[in-house]
């Protein structure tokens, strides 16, 4: 077992993980963060990404002790304290871009990835090329796209 | 129509939970003192066991058991079952071999489960299962469904000869045979139905706790039908009986058919934790998935059609293989059949039809019902018969479906289907206009221009939802009726809870079902909130499949508001002192008749329940009330699919410009949530027939074993779509509804496959068709003939 600390959602956190254990078995099973999912065992479907130092990252594909001293930042740190949801869960909501939900939170943590690389003014090509590591079953990816393209321009407001 | 109303955009209730990553899906619950159990599962197709040794797998830390299928067989454990009866055409019934939770003598598939490591953490759960030591002796594998009955095959189950299931038909082969004797023109396809995993983004998951105090047993899993799972658990596999047993449904993350069968791993959890006194939770990896959740389609068929000099069609036959894998998954015998079968008449006055179903074992996972189910199979038969009949008879393929069009209503199919109401030629028109057909020409001559070879493809596609008349089914086989049921509970305080044996997993029933009741009893939307999923809460219901939820779920509700205003209005009589028969409901208001006397229905909700103004001689107190609804009719969703792409000259690939769909799916309740389930069903249908496919190589190993080998359909594979709609009602359901969860997936692979063969200007192609096929083709076209 290994000592690990990291910053997540803001709040300092420890813990003692068996060297193999993953980014998202910490957050999930340790911290009960439950909201970061896993949908395959091959990096390919995105359900768990999060963003470690701002920047999106698969949670399945990496280790508890590479996020020693990082900050990591879960779905369920994205809405403000008081409550009120990030206008890319918003635009989520709206645009009826999740159905089971399973693959959301992964989908918007993604989505803000591609507003930190391209800026609010996203165009269709753009996000639907930009989405290649996340995989939803249900939506057919239509108003996902819809929802990120507008949450996006809504950020900038 | 209100802002929340039926017929409303209403955003969903159930979003704010997911998008913030509180959905509590059955891997987020935990249990006090939870164990993780790993399977031990099989690296062979097809292999008997000679032993298993699990002594050192024991002895590993952390392990807390290990457990095979010769305990299982001891502790009386049952067999998982088929629920639907067919029988084959001499009469017999089908013949079904044993299909025990852990296998004890005999594997069948790669991934047959044959122990299982109850350990502390699921680490060290799989460190030992890597100790357990089976020893095999392999034998020879049949993994090809149109090889699986020739002689000297390997037979897979001994009392299962020639590894054939049933044989089975329907349709009058005799009037099929004149028909095409007479006919002037026939059109003959081969057709292989591709194989697919379902592939839910949430994966299967089971967490059994067993209570020693109570004798209870309390299971959380990813089902679609938490009564159906409970019914079979106990009834047929003696797990517990069906009062001490509870199933909870909690958030499912898609199902699509896959969470509806009862698999080995929930029962083994179920029993392990009885064994072991602690909870004991299985949550499925995605390469398990892949292995051992029920796929789906995997039809080998050959199919005719007989046409008349004006391209009116006389006669269809088909015969088809289907292949159900190495076990009959619980409702997998219904699919190749009767939701296949019957539908093979499309939107077409067809006056006969035959078709002969052979059903086979075969050294693969089993194969049940996915997305459509049987209908996606029926479909693509008859569009594409459809397509090159008109190619081939020189007919546009509009117009050949117009001529054929069934327009008269109830209409009576030879294949037992009784159609109660459409209008084909409305949705094709609609389709054609929004597709702008008529510009279609200019585009493909553009495209070429750019390299590309523009096709445009059509799907005017039928399917059987509303699942279904309780008797119907039992008449040909299911082993249960189809109803659904409701409870509408009002609190004194004005506010309802309904009660569903519907269950969501993605489909929006919080908001949909709340949106009928808040219409209906004139109440906000807020005040109402939607229960399913838990047998200790709703007393029974048979699920969600089949576009089944709108149609008989949602009819189930109004039955039991039809009963709630029934006892509302007695007690407001008693309130307003008038007369029963004086009072009048309508937007949450009860109202004497020709006066200005009423009350609000929260008022005449806490009446109900402080019960002042009447004893109980006059009325019994509260205000809720059930109903079980059993539908009278199928409803038959229809509509077109029109699909307009591009096939690159240089390098096969196939990009989709341009998707229209029209649907009548009757009436509609929330639009957003319709077009939301219409874009996805497309989007399945897309990946079927452009990318994906389940292999399996000639020994059985499942060579598309994960989401870096199995193409699953991402964001830049598929077009925006342009959903509209016609509206003919179901005259089969007190709303009119005829469901929506399907029809995409049903509709669009015949959609794909016939713009494809009309831009390369061949007659058939095999699904999927990647680049890499259609590149082939082309070089086949354009090789010179002698060669």
């Amino acid at each position: 077992m290994a000592a690990v600390s990291m910053t997540v959602n803001g709040k300092a956190v420890t813990g003692d993980v068996e060297p193999r254990t993953l980014l998202v078995q910490f957050l999930r099973e340790n911290l009960r963060l439950t909201g970061t999912h896993v949908g395959c065992d091959t990096s390919q479907c995105g359900a768990c990404i999060v963003h470690i130092d701002g920047i999106a990252a698969k949670a399945c594909t990496t280790l508890a002790l590479q996020c020693e001293g990082a900050k990591i930042t879960t779905i369920e740190g994205l809405a403000e304290p008081g409550g009120k949801l990030h206008p890319m869960q918003e635009a989520f909501r709206e645009h009826h871009g999740l159905q089971c939900g399973y693959c959301t939170p992964g989908m918007i943590m993604s989505a803000l990835d591609i507003v930190r690389r391209n800026g609010n003014n996203l165009d269709e090509h753009t996000i639907r090329d930009q989405l290649d590591g996340n995989i939803c079953r249900c939506t057919g990816y239509h108003n996902i796209v819809k929802a990120i393209e507008a949450g996006a321009k809504a950020m900038a407001k | 129509m209100s802002a929340t109303g039926i017929g409303a955009p209403v955003r969903r209730k159930e979003d704010f939970r997911f998008i913030t990553g509180q959905g509590q899906y059955t891997d987020d619950v935990t249990r006090p003192g939870e164990t993780r159990a790993v399977f031990v599962r099989s690296p062979h197709a097809h292999a008997k066991i000679k032993s298993i040794d699990v002594g050192a797998a024991k002895k590993m830390p952390g392990v807390i058991d290990v457990l095979t299928g010769a305990q299982l067989a001891t502790d009386k454990i049952g067999n998982l079952i088929c629920g639907w009866m067919i029988h084959s055409k001499d009469g017999s019934p089908m013949k079904m071999s044993a299909h025990p939770a852990l296998a004890a003598t005999k594997v069948n598939c790669v991934g047959d489960a044959v122990a299982v490591v109850i350990a502390e953490t699921i680490a060290q759960g799989k460190d030992a299962a890597e100790k357990v030591k089976v020893d095999y002796e392999v034998l020879t594998a049949v993994v090809d469904p149109a090889k699986a009955q020739a002689k000297g095959a390997p037979q897979i189950h001994p009392d299962i000869p020639n590894n054939t299931i049933y044989q089975w038909h329907l349709g009058e082969k005799k009037d099929v045979d004149a028909a095409f004797a007479a006919a002037k023109h026939v059109t003959k396809l081969d057709i292989v139905n591709n194989r697919l995993v379902p592939n839910a983004m949430e994966p299967r998951a089971a967490l059994a706790d067993y209570d020693a105090g109570t004798d209870n047993l309390t299971l959380w899993n990813t089902s679609q039908n938490p009564h159906v799972a409970r019914l079979v658990i106990s009834a047929f596999i003696g797990m517990a009986p069906e009062h001490k047993l509870r199933v909870i449904a909690p958030d499912v993350g898609g199902g699509f058919g896959s969470k509806i069968f009862i698999y080995p791993e929930e029962v083994v959890c179920l029993w392990a934790s009885r064994r072991v006194k602690r909870p004991v939770k299985w949550t499925s990896d995605r390469s398990e998935a892949f292995l051992t959740d029920a796929h789906g389609r995997d039809h080998v068929t050959h199919a005719e059609m007989a046409l008349d000099a004006n391209g009116k069609i006389l006669a269809l036959r088909a015969r088809t293989i289907a292949n159900l894998g190495a076990y009959m998954s619980t409702f997998s015998s219904s699919v190749p059949t009767y939701l296949y079968a019957t539908l093979l008449s499309g939107q077409y006055n067809i006056p006969s039809i035959y078709c002969e179903v052979d059903a086979v074992y075969t050294n693969t996972a089993p194969v049940d019902a996915y997305r459509g189910a049987g209908r996606p199979e029926a479909t693509f038969v008859v569009e594409r018969l459809v397509e090159v009949a008109a190619r081939q008879m020189g007919i546009d393929p509009a117009d050949l479906r117009r001529r054929n069009f069934i327009t008269a209503f109830p209409h009576q199919t030879p294949v037992i289907m009784a159609y109660d109401g459409g209008d084909y030629n409305a949705s094709l028109k609609k389709a054609m206009e929004m597709a702008d057909v008529k510009g279609f020409a200019k585009r493909k001559r553009e495209a070429a221009r750019n390299g590309k070879l523009r096709g445009m493809g059509y799907s005017t596609y039928i399917e059987a939802c509303g699942i279904a008349p309780s008797q119907a089914v039992g008449s040909l086989g299911a082993g249960v009726g189809l109803w659904e049921s409701a409870e509408v509970r009002v609190n004194p305080t004005g506010s309802v809870e309904v009660l569903t044996g519907s269950h969501a997993h993605g489909q929006g029933h919080e908001t949909t079902f709340a949106q009928l009741v808040s219409e209906r009893l004139g109440i906000p939307f807020e005040n109402v909130s939607i229960v399913h999923g838990d047998t200790d809460k709703v007393q029974f219901g048979m699920g969600t499949y089949g576009s089944r939820s709108g149609a008989v779920g949602m009819s189930a509700i109004v039955k039991a508001l039809d009963k709630i205003e029934i006892k509302a209005k007695k007690v407001a009589a008693f309130m307003l002192e008038a007369a029963e028969g004086d009072i009048e409901f309508k937007d949450g208001k009860f109202t004497v008749a020709g006066t200005d006397k009423s009350a609000a229905f929260g008022d005449v909700a806490l009446n109900a329940y402080i019960a002042h103004k009447f004893t109980g001689a006059e009325l019994e107190p509260g205000l809720k009330e059930t109903s079980f609804y059993d539908p009278t009719n199928f409803t038959f969703p229809a509509g077109c699919h029109i699909c307009e792409l591009d096939v690159d000259i240089e390098t096969g690939k196939v990009d989709i410009v341009n998707w229209t769909a029209v649907d009548d799916f009757g009436t509609i309740i929330n639009p957003m949530i319709v077009e939301g389930q219409v874009h996805g069903g497309i989007a399945q249908g897309v990946g079927q027939a452009l990318m994906e496919g389940a292999y399996y190589d000639a020994a059985g190993q499942l060579v598309t074993g994960s989401m870096m080998d199995y193409t699953m359909p991402r964001a830049h594979d598929l077009p925006s779509f342009h959903v509209g709609l016609t509206e003919t009602k179901s005259p089969s359901n007190p709303l009119g509804m005829k469901g929506c969860g399907e029809a995409g997936a049903i509709a669009s692979p015949a959609a794909v496959i016939n713009a494809i063969t009309d831009a390369i200007g061949t007659e058939n192609i095999a699904m999927p068709a990647t680049a890499s096929a259609v590149w082939t083709a082309l070089q086949k076209l354009q090789a010179p003939k002698a060669a």
